[in-house]
C-alpha cells in the first residue's frame, strides 16, 4: 500500500523535484546514513485539508488562547491596528500557527492554480525523524514515545537557534525583541492532550479543515478523500476523527493526487491536502528523507566507540613524543 | 635545533593600539545593548537566518583562522620538521586568541546565555548533536592552546619548576592540539549536513567534513605566512621568508588537492550544473575558488612562492577563500523557508570587527610582553 502509494507519488511533478534533490547527495551519503526512525505505533496527527479551509483563523485564535501567547501585529500594520487585532503573517515567537494565503491572477476560484486562491496553515508538522532534535545539543526539542508530540522544553535551551537553522520546514521561532526570549513552536497542545482535550485549532475549525486523530486513521481519511469522485457529496468529520461531533457534507473538491507529509522529510504527522500544489502553498519540497540520518550517521562512523579518536591520539601522542623532545626552544636555552 | 624566542622591544601603547581599542570599545557598547534590549536591537537575524555573522564569522571563520597553532604541531610534531619551530610560537599565540574571543561570542550569541553550562551536563547532552561535539571539543582545545602557551609566560616570569613540569607532559598536550582540531574544525562541515536541501548542492555534500577540516589546515599556514609577512614587515624585523617560503609547497598542495576534491566531487556527483547558472551563488561559488587556485598556483610555481609579494599575496587569497567557503555554506549557499533576506546591521558588524580586533591586540601587546617571536633579537636592526 505504502509502496504503491509512493511510486504513484514519484509520478507528480512536485515530488519528483523533492526526490531529484535527495538524490543530489550522492550514493556515499546513503551509505553512512542511519537507517530512517518509525512513526510511533499509536502516534497521533492533525489532516489539514487547504480545499476545506475557509480561512476564517478560528484556529489562530484558539492557538493564541490555549498557549497563552500574545497579539502580533507587525510594524508595517500599527498605524490603524492599535492592539486590537492580531495580524501575525508568519510564524514567529508570538505565533505557533499561522493561516496564509496563496492567490494568482484576478484571485476568483478557491483552489485553482489560475486566478484562484487557497488557504495553508503552519505550524509544527511534528516529524517522524525530527531534525530539531538530533540537531540540539542539550535534548531539549523532544518526542513523547507514544504520541509522537515533538515538545520543547525552555529550562533546557540554551538558544542556540540550531533548530531553527536545522528544522526543515521553517518552525521553531526565537523571539530576538526579547532579552530573555525563548524558543516558540506548536507542541500539539500537549497540555490540553494530557487533560483528554484535543488541540484547541482541530477544536474550532468549523469546517473540520484541522482534523485530529491517530495518523493511521488520518491516513484512511485521506485515501478515502483522494479516492473520492470530485464533486460528489462527501461526509467531513469535524475535531477529532471517529469522534460523535456532527460532521459536514460537501462536495468533494478537485484534490492534487498527492499528500504533503507523507514521505517529506522522513514523514510526518500533520499531513496536508489541497487543491493546489504544495509548493504554491509555501510548503517546501524537503525531499524523502530526514537529513538528520546523514548527520548521526557521518557523526557515529567517525566517532563510533569514540575509537579512531583514541587510536589517532594514541598514535599522535608516540610521534610528538619522539619528535618534540629537541624543540623547546625558549630564551634559556640560548 | 634548539632556537630562541625573544618579547619585542617597543612600546606597548601606539597610534594603533589605541585605534584598535576604540574599535574593541564600540563592540563592547553594542554587546551592552544586546543584553538589554535582546539579538534583534543589535543584529539582524531572523527567522529565516537564525545565524548570522556572530556565529559565521565569529565561531565558524574565526576558529578556522585559529589554525595556525594546529597546522603548525602537525608540520613540526607530528611529521617532525624542526625547522619550522620558529614559527610555532607566534602561530600558537594566534590561535590561542582566534579561539578563546571565538568561544567568547557564543556567549553573546546564545539567546539563553543564563542556561549555557547546560552544554556541559551529561544528563542533557545528546550525543546525536554535531553542535556537542564541537562545543565540547572547542573547550577543550582552548585549554590546550593555553597549556601550550603556557611555557612562554612562564619563562617569562622565570618560573622553571613549574615550566619543566608543564613541558614534561608537553607531548601530551601537543598531541591533544592536533586531533581536537582535526575532530571539530571536520564537525563544523559535518553540522551542516542536516541542512538536507536547504543547502545549495554547491555545498552540500557528505564530503562537507573533510573539506572543512583539510580548508581549515591550509588557512592555519596560510595564516603564519601571513602574520609572519606582516610583523616583520611593520616592526622592521629581519625576514622569515625564506622559511616560509619553504613551507609554501606545503600550503600550495593543500590548497591544489582540496580543489582538486571539491571539483572532482561536485562532478562526479553529477551536479556542477549548479555551477553555471550565473546567480549569486553560482558566482560566489567561482570567487572561492579562483582565490583558492590562484593561492595554489602561486606557492607551487618557483618563482611565485621565491617572492615575498606573491606569497604574501597568494596567503590572503587563500584565507579569503576558506573564509568565503564557510560564509557561502553558512549563509549564502542557504534557503531558508520562507521569504526572508539576511545582511548585517552596522551594529552587529561593529561587534564582529570589535572581536577581530581585540584578537589583534592581544597578539599585539603579548609580542611585547612575552618571549614569542624567534627573529625579535634585540639588536635585530643590525643583523
Ligand atoms: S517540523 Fe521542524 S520543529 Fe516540527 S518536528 Fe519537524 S523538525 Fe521539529
Ligand atoms: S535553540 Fe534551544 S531547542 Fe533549539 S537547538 Fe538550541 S538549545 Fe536546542
Ligand atoms: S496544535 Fe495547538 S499549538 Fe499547535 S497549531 Fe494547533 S492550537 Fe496551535
Amino acid at each position: 500500500m505504502t509502496l504503491d502509494r509512493r511510486q504513484f507519488l514519484k509520478g507528480a511533478a512536485f515530488s519528483g523535484a523533492a526526490g531529484a534533490a535527495t538524490v543530489a547527495t550522492g550514493g556515499e551519503a546513503a551509505a553512512v546514513m542511519r537507517p530512517p526512525l518509525d512513526m510511533p505505533e499509536k502516534a497521533i496527527g492533525m489532516l489539514y485539508d487547504s480545499a476545506l479551509c475557509i480561512g476564517c483563523k478560528a484556529c489562530v485564535d484558539a492557538c493564541k488562547s490555549a498557549n497563552g501567547m500574545p497579539a502580533e501585529i507587525p510594524s508595517t500594520l500599527a498605524a490603524w491596528n492599535e492592539n486590537t487585532w492580531d495580524t501575525g503573517e508568519s510564524l514567529s515567537g508570538k505565533t505557533l500557527n499561522v493561516i496564509k494565503v496563496f492567490r494568482s491572477g484576478t484571485a476568483k476560484q478557491k483552489d485553482a492554480e489560475d486566478n484562484g486562491y487557497a488557504f495553508v496553515k503552519r505550524h509544527c508538522l511534528h516529524c517522524v525523524d525530527p531534525s530539531c532534535i538530533s540537531v540540539c545539543p542539550v535534548t531539549a526539542m523532544q518526542k513523547d514515545p507514544e504520541t509522537g508530540v515533538v515538545t520543547h522544553d525552555p529550562d533546557r535551551c540554551i538558544g542556540c537557534r540550531y533548530c531553527v537553522y536545522g528544522c526543515p520546514f521553517g518552525v521553531p521561532q526565537f523571539d530576538v525583541s526579547d532579552p530573555y526570549g525563548r524558543i516558540q513552536k506548536c507542541q500539539f497542545c500537549n497540555h490540553l492532550l494530557k487533560e483528554g482535550k484535543i488541540p484547541a485549532c482541530c477544536d474550532v475549525c468549523p469546517t473540520g479543515a484541522s482534523l485530529f486523530g491517530p495518523v493511521v486513521e488520518l491516513q484512511g481519511e485521506i485515501d478515502r478523500r483522494l479516492a473520492a469522485e470530485p464533486g460528489t457529496n462527501f461526509v467531513f468529520p469535524r475535531g477529532e476523527i471517529g469522534s460523535d461531533r456532527p460532521p459536514h457534507e460537501q462536495a468533494v473538491p478537485r484534490y492534487k493526487k498527492a499528500v504533503y507529509g507523507l514521505t517529506e522529510a522522513g514523514g510526518t504527522q500533520v499531513r496536508y491536502l489541497a487543491g493546489v500544489p504544495f509548493t504554491s502553498l509555501g510548503l517546501p519540497a524537503v525531499g524523502d528523507i530526514s537529513y538528520a540520518r546523514l548527520a548521526e550517521g557521518v557523526q557515529h562512523t567517525v566517532y563510533k566507540w569514540m575509537l579512531a579518536p583514541i587510536i589517532g591520539l594514541v598514535g599522535l601522542v608516540f610521534l610528538v613524543r619522539r619528535n618534540a623532545a629537541d624543540k623547546s626552544g625558549s630564551e634559556d636555552q640560548a | 635545533m634548539a632556537h630562541t624566542a625573544h618579547r619585542l622591544a617597543r612600546a606597548v601603547i601606539t597610534p594603533t593600539t589605541i585605534v584598535l581599542a576604540v574599535i574593541v570599545a564600540i563592540a563592547v557598547y553594542f554587546i551592552v545593548q544586546r543584553y538589554l534590549y535582546g539579538l534583534g536591537a543589535v543584529t539582524n537575524i531572523n527567522p529565516g537566518y537564525p545565524w548570522g555573522t556572530w556565529v559565521v564569522v565569529d565561531i565558524v571563520i574565526g576558529t578556522a583562522l585559529g589554525c595556525g597553532g594546529f597546522a603548525m604541531a602537525l608540520l613540526v610534531y607530528v611529521f617532525n620538521r624542526g625547522e619550522y619551530h620558529p614559527l610555532v610560537r607566534p602561530a600558537l599565540l594566534g590561535a590561542l586568541f582566534g579561539y578563546t574571543l571565538g568561544g567568547f561570542a557564543v556567549l553573546f550569541d546564545l539567546g539563553r546565555y543564563w542556561q549555557a553550562y547546560n552544554l556541559v551536563l551529561p544528563w542533557y547532552t545528546n550525543l546525536n548533536s554535531v553542535m556537542v561535539e564541537i562545543a565540547l571539543c572547542v573547550m577543550a582545545y582552548i585549554l590546550v592552546l593555553w597549556i601550550e602557551f603556557s611555557p612562554t609566560v612562564l619563562e617569562r616570569f622565570g618560573w622553571s619548576g613549574l615550566r619543566r613540569f608543564v613541558e614534561r607532559w608537553m607531548f601530551v598536550v601537543l598531541a591533544l592540539g592536533v586531533l581536537l582540531p582535526t575532530m571539530h574544525q571536520s564537525s563544523l562541515g559535518s553540522a551542516l549536513l542536516v541542512m538536507g536541501t536547504k543547502l545549495s548542492p554547491l555545498w552540500f555534500t557528505v564530503w562537507l567534513p573533510l573539506l572543512y577540516v583539510t580548508s581549515a589546515l591550509a588557512m592555519g599556514y596560510a595564516i603564519v605566512i601571513f602574520e609572519a609577512t606582516v610583523v616583520s614587515e611593520s616592526f622592521d624585523l629581519p625576514s622569515e621568508h625564506s622559511l616560509l617560503s619553504k613551507m609554501s609547497t606545503v600550503v600550495g598542495g593543500l590548497a591544489a588537492a582540496w580543489l582538486v576534491f571539491r571539483y572532482g566531487e561536485l562532478i562526479w556527483r553529477g551536479d556542477f550544473g549548479y555551477a553555471l547558472v550565473g546567480d549569486l551563488k553560482a558566482v560566489m561559488f567561482w570567487i572561492e575558488n579562483l582565490l583558492m587556485a590562484f593561492a595554489a598556483i602561486v606557492l607551487l610555481v618557483p618563482a611565485g612562492r621565491a617572492s615575498k609579494r606573491a606569497s604574501f599575496l597568494a596567503a590572503v587569497a587563500l584565507l579569503l577563500s576558506g573564509s568565503l567557503y564557510r560564509l557561502d555554506s553558512y549563509l549564502v549557499g542557504y534557503d531558508p523557508v520562507g521569504n526572508w533576506h539576511y545582511f548585517p546591521s552596522v551594529p552587529e558588524l561593529m561587534v564582529t570587527i570589535g572581536v577581530i580586533a581585540l584578537e589583534i591586540l592581544l597578539f599585539l601587546i603579548f609580542i611585547k610582553a612575552f618571549p614569542v617571536l624567534a627573529n625579535a633579537r634585540p639588536a635585530a636592526r643590525n643583523a
